[in-house]
């Protein structure tokens, strides 16, 4: 028996005070084993207790929402008697040490936690940052961690059965030594049918199903819930090993076993696995939980009760049957060659009981471990920031170089590379796949699609959390609402650095204030997400990086893309060419890429002018007027006109009085370019919202040309900066590798 | 017509094809579980894409040994007409159905796109409906989808008008361009690209109606 000493405490990540509040709980000196448990549901991962206090600012309800935060997903009501489940989780740090197995066993994280409730996973998306891959020090890693982490994520994925059909990737230099691996997840299912992680019914036995337990992933959450230092990177062990296979076998055991009507509870083993699943199927319900060590399938011999509490191995799941059925459920899971074993029973004690062959090993409150963890009410001050307000000087030489450099950079160029290794279609639901505005995916029991979109921008929030929040959230509705979808529902992803210190603390806060005001103005409110932080290497911690997803429904029909079809057509933007000035600029692609600079702050924003942009956008498509849309984003109005400019070109000509620079590259936002036969409706409808939504060019063959008060400002061809845009991801993958 | 489509562990395009041929084909289409030892009263069998027995060891190399593979290939040696997709495919070919292998992509990596097949033959029962040389729109799908096999075989196979599909620009580095093969008796057709991906106008392409109408066509001519 290890003795608990302070030492041992220190090494478990709890302070003296929070020993001191597990002491008082149990009224006793927790073992070794308790120690293990507590520390794992006490972490920042699992227990939330530095955002806590914050996350209840965020809306959570609407009439759609049939389940908010607190359960594995989210859940929206989608109509015709069907709903879907959506969240969002990273597997940040597990990437960076493992890059293939920390984002596959992300991938699988996420999916478990759609399936356990009963639904079927249909959609997955990915937000990826990494470290740059020309980095001069750490291009070659980068680019390493790039090959891992997608062919993780296209293993898992691919073999699992679920299509990838969206996301994004974005290189900065604070993700050298700490990249972001964010999933996202969707799963569809009929309405009622939905089952939840409570252990309720006193004498129900308690079941164990699927992979044995192993030694792997032990402390997982504790890994992540601290920085990086030199030696994290030996904590390779703490980080699970992913079987996709597997987890398709659990997937249609747990939904062909959830039909004979036997469960009457179902949780993953996620993060601190065993344990937390335990606690909080019995917290839920307000029952104890009693099972004994020697039943539990185990990978390897000579494991310790601690190893088995703490383990992360993947693919289980723990459920509670009715007393006297377990025999249907057996049935199922055997079917599936997959282990089910019945481990203990549900009491009314309200405790978790760990027994080894018989010997009680821990005895503690469920409460305790799933409600009472500290909360933190931490300090906050200014968010961290050095950027300069002011701009710099700046006159381009070359406006045609410049928009090269854009679409050729990494954050701009095609992610081609990366998703054609996901398979995206499987399931023959994808409507649109990955590289357009919003992916699709039809529901078929139904006449209604699900579109989805995964957005973050850390350098408007590192200029201003606040505002670069809502900034993300109004995109990211606009992502949705360009495809003509209306959203409805969020789930987000706080990616942050160390909250112990007040000006990252300050960064978090000020970013769930700007997320709480954006999501409620949009009617999008957050059913669920993740809070990851300690996103730090050596001190150094990440700019803030809130990622979102929202979802938004849409009939069923074959959507509009970002290309130009037809030459001849009016080119207009919805919402107009929108203004900027220095300050405003300082966060733009065109800074980073060509100034390789950072400064002021994120474009402004006018949420009510946002909304109405997005209301004409939605009822133009609806009307079936446009042959493409594309939202302006990152690179402004010359990026999008290169995205679209595919096959067919443009000539743009206005007037206005922006510096080319501006009016070229500036990222207001509130805007979308479309491509019509019918201007006149168009203007019509945007008038009816109060939009601007000027005529700015026709489509041409060959040419991307922009002229301003007759003068010309660039001149392109489309052949060169669609291979521009389709060569670069590899050429700085394969640039970093020889 | 009846299809029976085989569900092995890990087969992840079974109700696409179900549904391709349900719904958008307009057929009737059952589940086949892979230990079943008998096929059951069906017309056709689809062995699916996917991953079956995770794909271990080898593609295909497990699921060819399950009960169901005896029933297929006793199925297959009485003239029934059975299509293997994807992995359906790889499992034709290690269970000896199909002449060849199918080994890693080129490039070394899963590749999912929309690709381009000419129609090399219309000399078979998955492609009488179809027009020598026409071009098909229809996805790929797959990490182990580069067709090889001894230059003799490759020779008979084009000898004996057993290539089926070819692709207009090879995407995997397959022997030939190969994209889909006829065995002897030109009742069991292998394929890598997915054929149930392109059934209907929201796919985005209605092609792979060309493989699944002429196995209805060829039936009703029986």
């Amino acid at each position: 028996m290890i003795a608990v000493t302070p030492d041992i405490v220190a090494a478990h990540q709890l302070t003296a005070a929070e020993y001191e509040k597990i002491v008082s709980l149990l009224g006793r000196e927790p073992s070794y084993t308790e120690l293990g448990i507590f520390s794992v549901m006490w972490s920042e991962h699992c227990s939330y207790k530095s955002s806590r206090l914050h996350l209840k600012k965020l809306p959570t309800r609407s009439k759609l929402v049939l389940q908010g935060p607190g359960e594995n997903a989210g859940i929206i009501d989608i109509g015709d008697g069907w709903a879907i489940a959506f969240k969002i989780e990273s597997h940040n740090h597990p990437s960076f040490i493992e890059p293939f197995q920390g984002a596959a066993t992300g991938v699988g994280g996420i999916l478990r936690d759609i399936f356990t409730m009963g639904a079927r996973p249909i959609a997955v998306m990915d937000a990826l940052r990494f470290g740059p891959l020309d980095d001069p020090q750490h291009g070659a890693r980068n680019a390493r961690i790039v090959e891992g982490v997608v062919s993780g994520i296209a293993h898992y994925g691919n073999c699992f059965g679920v299509p990838t059909v969206g996301g994004e990737c974005v290189f900065e230099a604070c993700y050298n030594g700490n990249p972001l691996v964010n999933v996202f997840a969707l799963g569809v299912f009929k309405k009622g049918e939905v089952f939840y992680g409570k252990a309720t019914g006193v004498g129900n036995p308690v079941i164990y199903v699927g992979a044995k337990t192993g030694r792997d992933g032990i402390h997982g959450a504790s890994m992540a819930s601290a920085e990086f230092t030199e030696e994290s990177k030996q904590k390779r062990s703490n980080v699970q090993m992913g079987d996709p296979f597997l987890e398709k076998l659990l997937l249609e055991a747990c939904l062909e076993a959830m039909q004979t009507g036997a469960i009457v509870g179902i949780q993953d083993m996620g993060a601190a696995g065993l344990t937390s699943s335990s606690c909080e199927m019995g917290s839920r319900a307000g029952t104890g939980v009693e099972f004994d060590m020697q039943y539990i399938p185990q990978r390897e011999s000579g494991m310790t009760p601690y190893e088995v509490m703490l383990s992360e191995s993947q693919e289980r799941m723990l459920l509670v049957a009715e007393r006297g059925r377990e025999d249907e459920v057996f049935r199922v899971f055997h079917k599936w060659g997959l282990d089910a074993v019945t481990i203990g029973v549900v009491t009314d004690t309200g405790k978790l009981c760990v027994k080894d062959h018989g010997k009680m090993v821990a005895e503690i409150p469920n409460r305790a471990l799933a409600d009472e963890a500290p909360l933190y009410d931490r300090p906050h001050t200014v968010p961290l920031r050095t950027a300069p307000m002011e701009a710099p000087e700046f006159a381009s030489k070359n406006l045609e170089g410049d928009l090269e450099t854009l679409v050729s950079s990494g954050d701009l160029c095609s992610k081609r590379w990366i998703w054609e290794q996901y398979d995206y279609m499987v399931r023959t639901n994808t409507l649109a796949g990955p590289g357009g505005d919003a992916a699709i995916v039809r529901i078929k029991e139904t006449d209604t699609s699900i579109a989805m979109s995964l957005d973050g921008n850390s350098r408007y929030c590192y200029l201003s959390p606040k505002e670069g929040t809502k900034l993300i959230i109004a995109e990211c509705c606009r992502n949705l609402s360009a495809v003509g979808a209306l959203p409805v529902a969020a789930t987000n992803n706080l990616n942050f650095g160390n909250p112990e210190r007040p000006e990252i603390m300050a960064q978090l806060v000020e970013s769930i204030e700007g997320m709480a005001e954006a999501c409620a103005f949009f009617e999008t409110p957050i059913t669920g997400g993740n809070v990851s932080l300690y996103n730090e290497t050596l001190g150094e911690a990440i700019y803030p990086s809130p990622v979102v997803g929202i979802v938004g429904l849409m009939k069923t029909s074959t959507p509009a893309t970002i290309d130009f079809k037809n030459v001849g057509r009016a080119v207009m933007l919805v919402g107009g060419l929108g203004n900027c000035d220095s300050v405003h600029f300082g966060g733009t692609q065109y800074a980073k890429q060509v100034l390789k600079d950072l400064w002021g702050m994120p474009p402004a924003l006018d949420m009510d002018y946002e909304k109405r942009v997005q209301a004409a956008i939605r009822q133009i498509v609806a009307e079936d007027l446009v042959e493409s849309a594309h939202d302006l984003s990152d690179g402004g109005l010359a990026v999008a006109l290169a995205e679209s400019a595919q096959a067919i070109g443009a000539r743009i000509e206005v007037d206005s009085y922006l510096s080319p620079e501006f009016l070229l590259f500036h990222e207001g936002p509130s805007r979308i370019l479309i491509s019509t036969a019918n201007a006149a409706r168009v203007q019509e409808i945007a008038a009816e919202y109060s939009v601007e939504a000027p005529q700015v060019g026709v489509t041409i063959e060959e040419w991307v040309e922009v002229r301003n008060r007759n003068t010309s400002l660039l001149r392109c061809k489309t052949s060169r900066l669609r291979e521009l845009r389709e060569t670069s991801l590899g050429r700085l993958l394969h640039a970093r590798k020889a | 017509m009846r299809f029976g489509v085989v569900v092995f562990p890990g087969s992840n395009c079974d109700h696409d094809a179900w549904f391709a041929v349900s719904r958008n084909l307009g057929q009737t289409a059952e589940f086949i579980w892979h230990d079943a030892t008998r096929l059951g009263d069906v017309d056709a069998v689809i062995l699916p894409g996917g991953f079956a027995y995770g794909d271990y060891l080898r593609c295909g190399a497990i699921a060819r040994f399950s009960p169901v593979m005896s029933a297929v290939s006793k199925f297959a040696a009485d003239g029934g007409l059975v299509l293997g997709i994807c992995n359906g495919f790889q499992i034709l070919v290690e269970s000896g159905l199909l002449p060849g292998a199918l080994i890693r992509n080129r490039d070394l990596k899963f590749l999912c796109k929309e690709v381009q097949l000419r129609t090399e033959t219309t000399d078979s029962p998955f492609t009488v409906g179809g027009i020598k040389g026409q071009i098909l729109k229809v996805p790929i799908a797959h990490g182990e989808g580069c067709y090889v096999a001894d230059e003799r075989t490759l020779d008979e196979l084009e000898a004996e008008d057993r290539v089926a599909f070819r692709y207009v620009d090879n995407p995997n580095g397959a022997a030939r361009g190969i994209a889909g093969i006829l065995n002897r008796g030109r009742n069991v057709l292998g394929m890598m690209p997915h054929p149930e991906r392109a059934t209907e106008p929201l796919m985005g392409s209605t092609d792979g109606l060309v493989v699944l109408q002429s196995m209805v066509s060829s039936m009703a001519v029986k």
